[in-house]
């Protein structure tokens, strides 16, 4: 039970548990959270230097790149060629190959544009890259998308930081009966049950950002999302009992005072 | 003379190469990446390429995301 590890491509993590860099205050935040949820991987977007002010710091030195693995994100990209330029540029950064596949089709939802990723999936696995495409809870594109390559297949919960968590368990259990690469659950997750949830369907894991980095007190939430997945997975290993309508005693019928 | 860097008018020196641009801006070039009229310029790759007027440069960097 405890070794269990989650293995992408050539990747290997203790952590089912993947986060992102958005939204915190500062680099210290950033790093602290990182180290309250002990996931070993975490997001990372690529973007523009602003030249009129440089900034002085790089988020990379806040992170131990020796224990925690990169996940450069094609965030922000509508279309195939933005996010392929997008992904070469993150590889050339030097660290590794990994990329999150994101083809946003639409800035109201940030639902991902199915088509658009699937090409872009079959283009950067051409090129060499471990790709982890986020993508809708459809189970026909997920197995597309694990025909085309991916390494991994990242359905959402919901929303991209709407905190709903699982909306549609059912379509998840499909997408996780018929896996063949490692599914996990990005996106769309609100607290350390939704985490739980997640989990306990038998995701092999499940990448948040916004639930932690936009509760009133981070780091805790960081804590309890590692507390959260763990508990999910422990569960999900170790086999819930049947719902039943009506009860079943936990005490001896027999020997009753009466 | 004048380029486009992240998609704005740049005014440099005419004898500018990548290296010195990423000098004169202050940044290392072991956090950046940069595209040259859309060539990547690949980790080790020599960053002595000389700047023409009109050029495109693109410079980014790994920053926070989900």
């Amino acid at each position: 039970m405890t070794n269990d590890p989650l293995r992408i491509g050539k990747y290997t993590f203790q952590s089912r548990l993947i986060v992102g860099s958005g939204k915190y205050k500062d680099f210290a935040e950033t790093r602290a959270a990182l180290d309250a949820s002990g996931a070993e991987m975490i997001t990372v977007a690529v973007r523009r230097v602003n030249i009129t002010d440089p900034a002085r710091e790089n988020l990379l030195d806040y992170i131990d790149l020796e224990r925690t693995t990169i996940l450069p994100n094609t965030a922000g990209c509508y279309t195939v060629d933005e996010c392929v330029r997008t992904a070469r540029l993150a590889r050339a950064a030097g660290i590794n190959d990994l990329v999150k596949v994101e083809v946003i089709g639409d800035d109201k939802t940030l639902f991902p544009d199915a088509e658009a990723t699937l090409e872009a999936t079959r283009i950067l696995v051409k090129e060499g890259f471990t790709c982890l495409p986020y993508t809708n809870d459809d189970p026909i594109m997920a197995r597309k998308l694990a025909d085309a390559g991916a390494a991994a297949v990242m359905p959402l919960a919901a929303p991209i930081g709407s905190g709903l968590g699982v909306c549609n368990p059912y379509n998840l259990r499909i997408i996780l009966e018929q896996a063949t690469v490692p599914i996990i659950v990005d996106a769309g997750v609100g607290t350390a049950s939704d985490a739980t949830v997640v989990m306990e369907l038998g995701a092999d894991g499940v990448l948040m950002n916004t639930a932690i980095a936009g509760a009133r007190e981070p780091i805790a939430m960081a804590r309890a999302m590692r507390l959260g997945v763990e508990a999910g997975r422990l569960a999900y290993r170790a086999g819930r009992i049947p719902r039943k309508l009506y009860a079943t005693a936990s005490s001896p019928l027999e020997g009753v005072v009466r | 003379m004048e380029i486009r860097l992240n998609g704005e008018p740049y005014t440099c020196g005419d004898q500018t190469t990548v290296e010195t641009l990423l000098a004169a801006l202050n940044l290392n070039p072991e956090r950046v990446v940069v595209e040259h009229n859309r060539t990547l310029l690949e980790r080790g790759q020599s960053l002595a390429r000389h700047l023409s007027a009109g050029d495109e440069v693109e410079i980014v960097t790994l920053v926070g995301g989900g």
